[in-house]
């Protein structure tokens, strides 16, 4: 791994942060609280749970939710005429691409009489109380790939973003003016960027992506002035690395791909920083990276403060089906064999659900959630299972599920300490997966395959016991449901998502008991929950438009 | 990396042989069918270079370049690196990084060496608008330039197995004298034979229906084409054209589905890949 913490130390000697530390705001010690009344970073915690401890919402009740506003973002290039909220503009594209209509697909913040959403290229302040536009922020994009913007990180007052086109940028939270931007990753090498940031202390902890063999990292940034504090690299990047001996060359491996595109969770106690890898690259051709391909698909703790690597899990060895493991992975207190313990969870994009020891890294369960995962052997005896290679793309077709978009994907899944489940989308696509690149030196990005969908083993919400990785409770969906929505779940014995038919529902977390649903599209987010005027609500997208609900 | 799925075009070719299909070794799509306008990758907004260059820096490339970087620029038999996913290509602008390297050579982690190119400023600018080239014509998602047409036979399966295969576990609802006569010829390229059977239909063939039927507590059955179905409700089409939807809620009232499908989907997670491939070839003799 190769850190860089000069520019730390370089910043220390120019300026004392405390002389620029903003005093007003969000105290960054108040994420450190388990989730309640608002929702202050991406999970809402850090312990990635999505568990609220609101209780207005119950099972006995949740069919009175009722609805409080809607409103639809207008995501397409900003009218400066005719608003009545500010509208700022800024960017180092030239404003000539329509990007046309995007989707809310990430976290939304909330914090006292504001919320603020983002889509790609595109940051609103509404109020809570009606969603009216306080300000509008747009950014002229370079170009990138503009498949989806994860939501943005608060500091003190500032509001900070990624841009496609691999720009952090912060604005003034009150006012939507722009207070600097700096770039994060090489637009040239085809880098783009989605996560949403996640600020530990006086660190800013920011990812990209990238699908043109690049490596993949983690960056650390002072979040009052955008400066690199260190970079943790996921693929080797000289022979000295840890890691090399699982590639065939270090050209390989500095192509090894390993992105850091959604984001993990953060453990106080032991200053780590847990979050999951994305897939090796080339992504359908291994054959010039055999090898496991480590820290690629891989669940990683590194230390905030050093961006020094604690421990490492290999959830997928050596992918080469485009599965990431960059879900967010979940903290979870539990007790194993009598023994209570410090644990983190996940269930990757592969099928394969797993519950790692998170002081030590030390593997504890190993399952198959997907029902009808087809690609591995065998489970190693370390617990990470072992690609079968004769489900790799070959030139007859192999029969592979799940598809490319995974048993799971980004949307996020959550984990309800009163149950002790954990709760997941289940997706079990089927893919005849051909090489069509048969080369030697192996295809480029994701290329040198055709992957034909013939159908599907049927998708699901599934509720697994961390501690044995078994599935409790399974509500499938009726054909053709299931897919893009993510999880919440709260003390009030609730799970919310959506049925990818259009409905947003509402679970019994316990057993699966269908108790709510609404009809307003298909949802495209994980739901929140937040209290505003002492009382519940749940904040949901459906594309462009946002839902939120109230218990009176 | 990417979360949504997109369907990559067959490419038929009416002038293949039996069995085999031909295509790009590339894969994946290139930008032909992308509006270039939008240009969203960055190698694609370079403005273009004049063709004359290009020209002649692509026969200097094959003299100087190739042994080391591949025809393709993928990389060569001496161990040169593949120049289209090079970080140092794709950051270059107009030769700033390339430039010194192809004059002046470079030392490579773990001691590998690029010499140095006895090229001419206007030959190494040349070889350089080359490259700059290639790379704009890169595939999305990071997939190489469309290249050579290489020929793939996908029908390695054993027909006598395959015929074997189909007798006990396709016979019961087709007939390779009935609805399947002729599919070797009626779906002539292989590989779209074996996703179309596998699938249970072309993608642009009209599958028999999904009916239901729904029987309300008061006994009244309503059966019809399947519109819609979720946990909430059933939305179907009568016989006469009717609309009719019903709310679902606690079992009630009862819905029973019949899809004619059922039967391919039930046997993905059944299939072995020597099963389709046996059925596949077998299917192919179906002239």
């Amino acid at each position: 791994m190769t850190l860089k913490p000069l520019i730390f130390v370089i910043v220390l000697l120019v300026v004392s942060p405390s002389s620029l530390a903003q005093e007003g705001g969000l105290d960054p010690a108040s994420l450190l609280e388990p989730l309640e009344k608002s929702w202050l970073t991406y999970s809402g915690d850090y312990s990635g749970r999505r568990y609220s401890r609101l209780t207005q919402v119950t099972t006995d009740n949740v069919h009175s939710l009722t609805l409080a506003w809607t409103r639809q973002l207008d995501t397409g290039m900003p009218a400066l005429e005719g608003s009545n909220a500010p509208t700022f503009i800024g960017g180092e594209g030239t404003g000539e691409f329509s990007i046309g209509a995007q989707r809310i697909k990430g976290s939304i913040l909330q914090v006292d009489d504001l919320l603020y959403v983002t889509a790609p290229d595109h940051v609103w302040a509404l109020d809570v109380r009606d969603g009216g536009e306080r300000w509008h922020y747009f950014w002229k994009t370079r170009g990138g790939p503009h498949i989806g913007n994860r939501g943005a990180a608060l500091w003190h007052d500032s509001l900070i973003f990624e841009t496609v086109d691999n720009y952090l940028v912060s604005l003034d939270a009150r006012t939507g003016e722009e207070r600097w931007h700096t770039e994060i990753a090489s637009f040239e090498e085809q880098y783009f960027s989605t996560m949403a940031p996640i600020v530990v202390g006086d660190n800013l902890l920011v990812g990209t992506g990238n699908d043109l063999d690049a490596p993949g990292f983690l960056q650390s940034f002072d979040p009052e002035t955008g400066e690199l504090r260190w970079k943790f690299y996921t693929v080797p990047m000289s022979e000295d690395d840890p890691g090399f001996d699982t590639w065939p060359s270090l050209d390989a491996a500095r192509h090894g791909g390993g992105q850091v595109w959604v984001p993990g969770s953060y453990d106080p106690e032991t200053n780590y920083y847990i979050f999951g890898t994305g897939n090796p690259t080339p992504g359908y051709t291994g054959v010039a990276r055999r090898g496991d391909n480590l820290f690629t698909c891989t669940l990683i703790a590194v230390d905030v403060d050093t961006g020094e690597m604690a421990w490492h899990f290999q959830t997928s060895p050596h992918d080469t089906h485009d599965w990431d493991s960059a879900q967010t992975p979940i903290l979870i207190d539990g007790v194993i064999d009598g023994v209570p313990r410090k644990l983190v969870s996940t269930a990757a994009r592969n099928g394969y659900f797993f519950t790692i020891d998170r002081v030590t890294g030390e593997h504890i369960v190993t399952s198959r959630y997907g029902a009808t995962s087809n690609w591995a052997s065998h489970v190693r005896e370390n617990g990470s299972p072992n690609p079968h290679p004769a489900k790799e793309a070959i030139i007859p077709g192999a029969l592979v599920s799940p598809v490319e978009g995974g048993v799971a994907n980004w949307q996020p899944p959550a984990f309800n300490p009163d149950t002790g489940l954990f709760y997941t989308q289940e997706n079990n696509g089927f893919n005849l997966l051909y090489l069509t690149d048969p080369d030697p030196r192996g295809s480029m990005g994701l290329g040198g395959k055709d992957r034909i969908t013939v159908g599907s083993g049927g998708n699901a919400l599934s509720a697994i016991d961390y501690r044995t990785g078994e599935t409790t409770w399974r509500h499938a969906w009726p054909i053709g449901g299931g897919g893009g929505a993510g999880v919440l779940t709260t003390a009030g014995g609730l799970v919310f998502t959506g049925d990818g038919s259009g409905n947003f529902v509402a679970f019994d977390a316990a057993n699966g008991g269908l108790l709510w649903h609404t009809r307003i599209g298909n949802i495209s987010n994980a739901p929140q929950t937040y209290q505003v005027d002492g009382r519940q609500h749940v904040l949901v997208a459906a594309g462009g438009r946002l839902f939120s609900f109230v218990m009176y | 990396m990417r979360v949504v799925a997109f369907s990559v075009a067959i490419l038929a070719f009416a002038n293949v042989q039996f069995g085999v299909f031909a295509r790009t070794a590339g894969g994946g799509g290139g930008q032909a069918g992308q509006d270039r306008a939008q240009r969203l990758y960055p190698a694609l907004q370079r403005p273009s270079g004049d063709p004359d260059l290009i020209a002649r820096g692509r026969v200097l490339y094959g003299i100087n370049c190739r042994a080391c970087h591949g025809l393709d620029l993928r990389g060569g038999d001496l161990g040169g690196p593949n120049l289209l996913r090079s970080q140092l290509v794709l950051r270059d602008e107009a030769g700033s990084l390339m430039g010194p390297v192809i004059r002046d050579g470079l030392s490579g982690p773990g001691g590998s060496a690029m010499p140095p190119q006895s090229l001419s400023d206007e030959d190494i600018r040349a070889v350089v608008e080359y490259i700059h080239s290639i790379l704009a014509s890169a595939s999305r998602q990071g997939g190489p330039p469309s290249g050579e047409e290489v020929t793939l036979d996908i029908l390695v399966g054993d027909v006598t197995a395959g015929q074997a295969y189909f007798a006990a576990r396709c016979s019961s609802c087709h007939s390779t004298t009935g609805d399947l006569q002729g599919i070797g010829t009626r779906i002539p390229e292989a590989q779209e034979l074996q996703n179309s059977w596998v699938r249970g239909g072309m993608l642009n063939t009209v599958r028999p229906p999904i009916t239901v039927t729904v029987t309300q507590p008061s006994g009244e059955r309503v059966e019809g084409r399947l519109e819609r179905l979720n946990d909430f409700l059933v939305v179907l089409t009568q016989v006469d054209g009717r609309h009719r939807s019903f709310s679902r809620e606690d079992g009630a009232p009862l819905v029973e589905i019949n899809d004619p499908m059922a039967a391919h989907r039930e046997m993905l997670p059944v299939y072995s890949d020597t099963d389709i491939h046996n059925v596949t070839a077998y299917l192919a003799t179906l002239k």
